[in-house]
């Protein structure tokens, strides 16, 4: 079959994978629009979210058998409450050991990136130690039906659900930073955190709180990413890199930047697995990054948190 | 605030706090009043109770049971639950009552630690540290193997003195040059590839059309891992410092997933089988490498050393003086006239250049596959170096042997998989507690302490992040 | 760095290269004088930060050899054309020429700034940035071996020229150390330094690239009178061993006495040019200082009490 006959299924795929590294890259923008830091242990926020959500909607399945309905939907909501939890403990966590203790003493930038390294090496080996080094499956939650088929391709529930959610986050937070008080604390302290602390803006809580915020959407993307693929303890490298991969696309520190640059990532990967190699998924993602820090590192709508939104 | 005493300020209302307050680099340094039991209920005090009893319940699960994922919880649940648990929270109670109650320990450690203003003497006029020391050293270094087992030795040519010598190479870009490379591994594969491509027609399906002895392979490996470096970091250098990272993180990913891949070309996962021993066949000498591992760890031993010699020249030469202006401040460096851009590159492609030259001896040891190019393996060697003490040659060195050395010590108490837990743990201990490592290196440890004090930078990525105490 | 960077793209050069004795701005003109002899000559130089202008068409000319001081209320954009000399910003407009030699010239535009440091135009900082952890000497080797050109490969083998150039680097670096006073000074760390011998540090390190041109940003702030007056015939000094040198000050007794000429800034233009006197008595000075700081008092700037001078 051609490409071209693929093309809307691709399309579809695509994006479905896309809102996820959307999902994943905010939390890489927050923290980078904030503290004008890569989180380098961001992906195992991911893992320990999905493992949590992934759990948590084993523990409620009901034996043998695809639930429906209404059970279906009971447990997606669960899993993205529980995986979401996981997520934002994890991140605090994070920056309790590993990166608050260096802002107290004002350590220099290497020192942080390393110190995010160690951790997320913890985590990772800490996980595969407890939740054993195969990949863990979680059943299906919806009957595999299509839903629609839109120009030839087909629209399952599992991914139309996936989508929907991960818009709705995506939506979601666009609105906080946009629009609500918190949001306007970030967007002062990603501006001029010197000017934001005269103005009586908490710099401490608002980092915390980008911290939270981000470990929330990966662990509630984690769940989503289980649904479709599956859980494992070195699941958050390749999706880590590629959703930074995608904030950097769409310029690393800007909200709807990153939302785009993980779309069209997405997009990207899936017609190029398709025209060259399955296996060569990710050695595209990461020459698009080179490609745009070699051609335009600001991204594509441009850097700062502060003016996107 | 327990400075001097402002006229027209209240004095400071404890007699102790003047007198254990003392100038950090960081300006007046807060030091509770200790010796007090009362002290011991504040709610900072319990709070440090509690974080580390967490982290006794963290090394109990740590050390604990391995579990799996049809019952996610139970290994961690087991652990806790076991009589063992009363050890870890003996240990945290003591180790709380020891800082909580070792309030004069925290001055006297403050004051060693606090700089003194002492003349830092001519780096130029000094050949490394103290001679002395040095061949004390070097004396271990050759006796020590003698009294080991075969095991062990073998350990001390794979484990220590590879990873002593990738760590040196490291060393380069990390300690000097204040870059931070994650993908370092992949030279280290470019290095061990191009050794079998050239010196065997059998250990690779794609291989050179004729054999070289593995000596002539050193420059060619050293070159295009050189090479490799310069390629990936020309356009990188140019940004943000922590792009670096990532980017070297994604290219150290794209070669290990190459090499295990790539069956027709790299034999994959397999691995290549039978890259000859090192051997000279010069003016009547006629020796090969074999299968005992003291010759070989002689031979790396030598290596490290001319390592660590060249490294001091480069160190205290103009290029090294470079180096430290451009971690200290770029700005400054740049408008004395020297190129930012060229020194980087050059720190990063000595580091993967030394790489190169590493994987080339660890192919010669007859066998080698892709779970060697791990990004783990990347980490660890950033582990050692942190562990060491960065910019220091000594430290990095050390750094190898003890963690190396521990690991060899508890291989049968901690499963390989799982020792990554314990190196992310020290990395990020050495991070927040001793950023220096365990053998600093002097200008290093000065720029750290000078950084915090908000007095130049540490590092080449930049300003510090947003939060940090000014 | 990346606040001059983002602009970078949007910067042109402005008209073709420069001719000697080209039409300049009319209060440019009584200087006169063979445009041979002139070290840097900037035309036209505009500089925008998205919609704040920071240089507005500003020329400058200063003769080889001239000590020439540029002053103006704060914000008038003096550290702006600094950093446009030395390649820290790119302006969207303009052109700087300089000559490392008479009859020898050279577009500074476009330049890194490390490669305009080599082609001899050194600077300092208004806030200090000197290599905090280094010592002194070694600070101002770091500029003495700016032109050195062996490679690392010669460093680790120790080939001789590489030795040679090594200690002769730290002997210039030591003679340096002794012309700004502070031999005594040589194995401290930098940031050890109190306030005004981190300032003669620095001029002693931007020295030792050798320049022809010596950009000194402020030198005289936050020193004393002593050192103030020490640091008046330091600079005489330098001047006199044939390097040209610009500088930024407020402090007007130091600006009167040592310029040979002064150009005055503000709101990025250039407002007046020309001997000391000439610019004292220039109304547009009087009236841009007094309507700076009306009310705090008469003379310019912030230069220290007792020794400004009042403009007439």
């Amino acid at each position: 079959m051609g490409f071209f006959d693929q093309f809307w299924q691709l399309t579809i795929d695509g994006l479905m994978v896309g809102s996820l590294y959307a999902v994943i890259a905010l939390g890489y923008t927050l923290v980078y629009g904030v503290l004008q830091l890569i989180n380098f242990a961001h992906s195992e926020v991911f893992m320990l979210g999905s493992f949590g959500g992934l759990f948590a909607a084993r523990a409620l399945l009901p034996d043998g058998g695809v639930p429906g309905g209404f059970q279906s939907v009971y447990l997606v909501a669960v899993g993205l409450a529980v995986g979401a939890l996981c997520g934002a403990l994890a991140a605090f966590t994070l920056e309790r050991v590993a990166y608050r203790p260096l802002r107290r003493r004002s350590a220099p930038r290497l020192a942080y990136l390393i110190s995010a390294i160690g951790a997320s090496l913890f985590a990772v080996n800490l996980a595969g130690k407890e939740f054993g080094r195969q990949n863990v499956d979680l059943p299906d939650l919806f009957h595999n039906d299509t839903v629609f088929t839109l120009f030839g391709a087909d629209v399952s529930t599992q991914s139309l659900v996936i989508f929907a959610v991960a818009i709705a986050m995506l939506v979601g937070l666009d609105r906080l930073v946009a629009g609500t008080r918190l949001g306007q604390g970030i967007r002062a302290v990603a501006q001029d955190a010197d000017t934001a602390v005269l103005m009586g803006v908490n710099v401490e809580r608002i980092i915390i709180v980008t911290f939270v915020v981000g470990g929330l959407l990966a662990g509630a993307g984690g769940f989503l990413y289980a649904m479709t693929f599956n859980a494992s303890y070195s699941m958050g490298f390749v999706p880590g890199v590629k959703a930074f991969t995608a904030a950097v696309l769409g310029g690393i520190g800007n909200v709807r930047g990153a939302m785009l640059g993980g779309l069209l990532l997405g997009l990207v990967e899936s017609y190029g697995g398709y025209l060259f190699q399955a296996s060569y998924k990710d050695v595209i993602a990461f020459l698009v990054l080179v490609a745009i820090l070699m051609i335009r590192p600001s991204g594509l709508l441009g850097e700062r948190l502060g003016r996107a939104a | 605030m327990t400075g001097p005493n402002v006229p027209g300020q209240p004095a400071p209302r404890s007699s102790t706090s003047t007198r254990e307050g003392r100038e950090g680099p960081g300006g007046p340094r807060r030091v509770r009043p200790s010796w007090h039991p009362a002290g011991l209920r504040s709610p900072a005090r319990l709070r440090q109770l509690g974080v580390l009893v967490l982290l006794g319940l963290l090394a109990a699960v740590v050390t604990g049971p391995t579990g799996n994922s049809d019952h996610p919880l139970r290994a961690a649940w087991d652990s806790i639950a076991d009589p063992r648990i009363v050890l870890f929270l003996v240990i945290a109670v003591v180790l709380w009552l020891i800082v909580a109650l070792g309030g004069q320990l925290r001055t006297l450690a403050v004051r060693w630690t606090t700089p003194v203003r002492e003349p830092v003497g001519a780096a130029y006029g000094r050949r490394g540290g103290p001679i002395a020391l040095n061949l004390a050293l070097l004396a271990v270094a050759i006796i020590a193997p003698m009294l080991f087992s075969t095991a062990a030795q073998q350990w001390m040519v794979d484990g220590v003195g590879i990873y002593a010598l990738l760590a040196l190479g490291l060393n380069v870009v990390v300690g000097y040059a204040g870059l931070l490379d994650l993908g370092y591994i992949a030279f280290f594969a470019i290095g061990a590839y191009t050794t079998a491509y050239f010196t065997s027609q059998t250990a690779m399906p794609w291989h050179a059309p004729f054999t070289l002895n593995p000596f002539f392979v050193f420059p060619i490996a050293l070159l295009l891992a050189a090479l490799a470096g310069v390629v990936l970091g020309a356009p990188t250098l140019r940004l943000r410092g922590d792009y670096l990272a990532i980017v070297t993180l994604g290219f150290g990913e794209i070669i290990h997933l190459l090499a295990n891949n790539a069956d027709g070309v790299t034999n994959g996962a397999r691995g290549a089988f039978g890259v000859p021993h090192l051997s000279i066949h010069l003016l009547g000498i006629d020796y090969t490498w074999g299968i005992d591992p003291l010759p070989y760890y002689y031979l790396l031993l030598a290596i490290i050393v001319i390592v660590m010699i060249a490294f001091g020249r480069l160190e205290r030469s103009r290029i090294g003086r470079s180096w430290a202006a451009i971690r200290e401040d770029e700005i400054a460096a740049e408008a004395t006239g020297v190129a930012t851009l060229r020194l980087k590159l050059l720190a990063f492609a000595i580091g993967a250049s030394v790489s190169g030259f590493a994987g080339v001896l660890f192919a010669s040891k007859q066998f080698f596959n892709p779970q060697s190019f791990s990004l783990q393996a990347s980490f660890f060697i950033v582990a050692v170096v942190i562990f060491g003490g960065m910019g220091s040659r000594l430290g990095v060195v050390v750094g190898a042997v003890v963690l190396q050395g521990l690991t060899f010590y508890l291989r049968d108490l901690v499963a390989p998989a799982d020792r990554y837990i314990y190196f992310g743990a020290v990395i990020v201990t050495m991070m927040i507690f001793r950023p220096q490592g365990l053998v600093p290196s002097r200008r290093r440890r000065r720029e750290i302490e000078l950084s915090e004090a908000g007095v130049g930078a540490a590092d080449a990525l930049g300003a510090a992040p947003t939060g940090a105490r000014p | 760095m990346s606040r001059a960077g983002s602009h970078r793209a949007s910067a042109r050069r402005g008209g073709a290269a420069a001719v000697p004795g080209a039409r300049q701005p009319s209060m440019m003109e009584n200087v006169g004088g063979d445009p041979g002899d002139l070290v840097v000559e900037a035309r036209d130089l505009s500089l925008r930060f998205g919609g704040v202008t920071s240089l507005d068409g500003v020329s400058l000319r200063q003769r080889r050899g001239e000590i020439l001081a540029v002053i103006g209320p704060n914000g008038a954009g003096k550290t702006s054309l600094f950093n446009c000399l030395t390649g820290a910003y790119r302006p969207q407009e303009g052109s700087v020429t300089f000559w490392p030699q008479p009859g020898q010239s050279t577009e500074l535009l476009g330049r890194r700034p490390h490669a305009i440091t080599r082609l001899g135009v050194a600077r300092t900082f208004q806030n200090i940035r000197l290599f905090p952890a280094l010592s002194a000497l070694e600070n101002v080797q770091i500029g003495t071996e700016v032109r050195q050109k062996y490679g690392p490969l010669s460093v680790v083998l120790g080939l001789p020229h590489a030795r040679r150039a090594e200690r002769d680097g730290v002997r210039r670096a030591a003679d340096l150390l002794d012309l700004v006073g502070l031999a005594h000074r040589t194995h401290e760390q930098a940031a050890s330094l109190p306030y005004g011998e981190q300032r003669r540090l620095e001029i002693a390190r931007a020295l030792g690239t050798d320049p022809r041109l010596l950009l000194l940003d402020e030198p005289a702030a936050g020193t004393n009178p002593v050192e103030k007056r020490d640091l008046a015939a330091l600079v005489t000094r330098i001047a006199a061993t044939g390097v040209s040198v610009l500088l930024i000050e407020h402090d007007m007794g130091l600006v009167m006495s040592l310029a040979t000429t002064v150009a005055v800034l503000n709101f990025g233009r250039m407002i007046a040019y020309g001997s000391p006197s000439e610019v004292q008595r220039d109304p547009a000075v009087i009236e841009a200082y007094l309507g700076a700081d009306s009310g705090t008092g008469p003379g310019p700037g912030a230069g220290g009490a007792g020794n400004r001078r009042e403009l007439g």
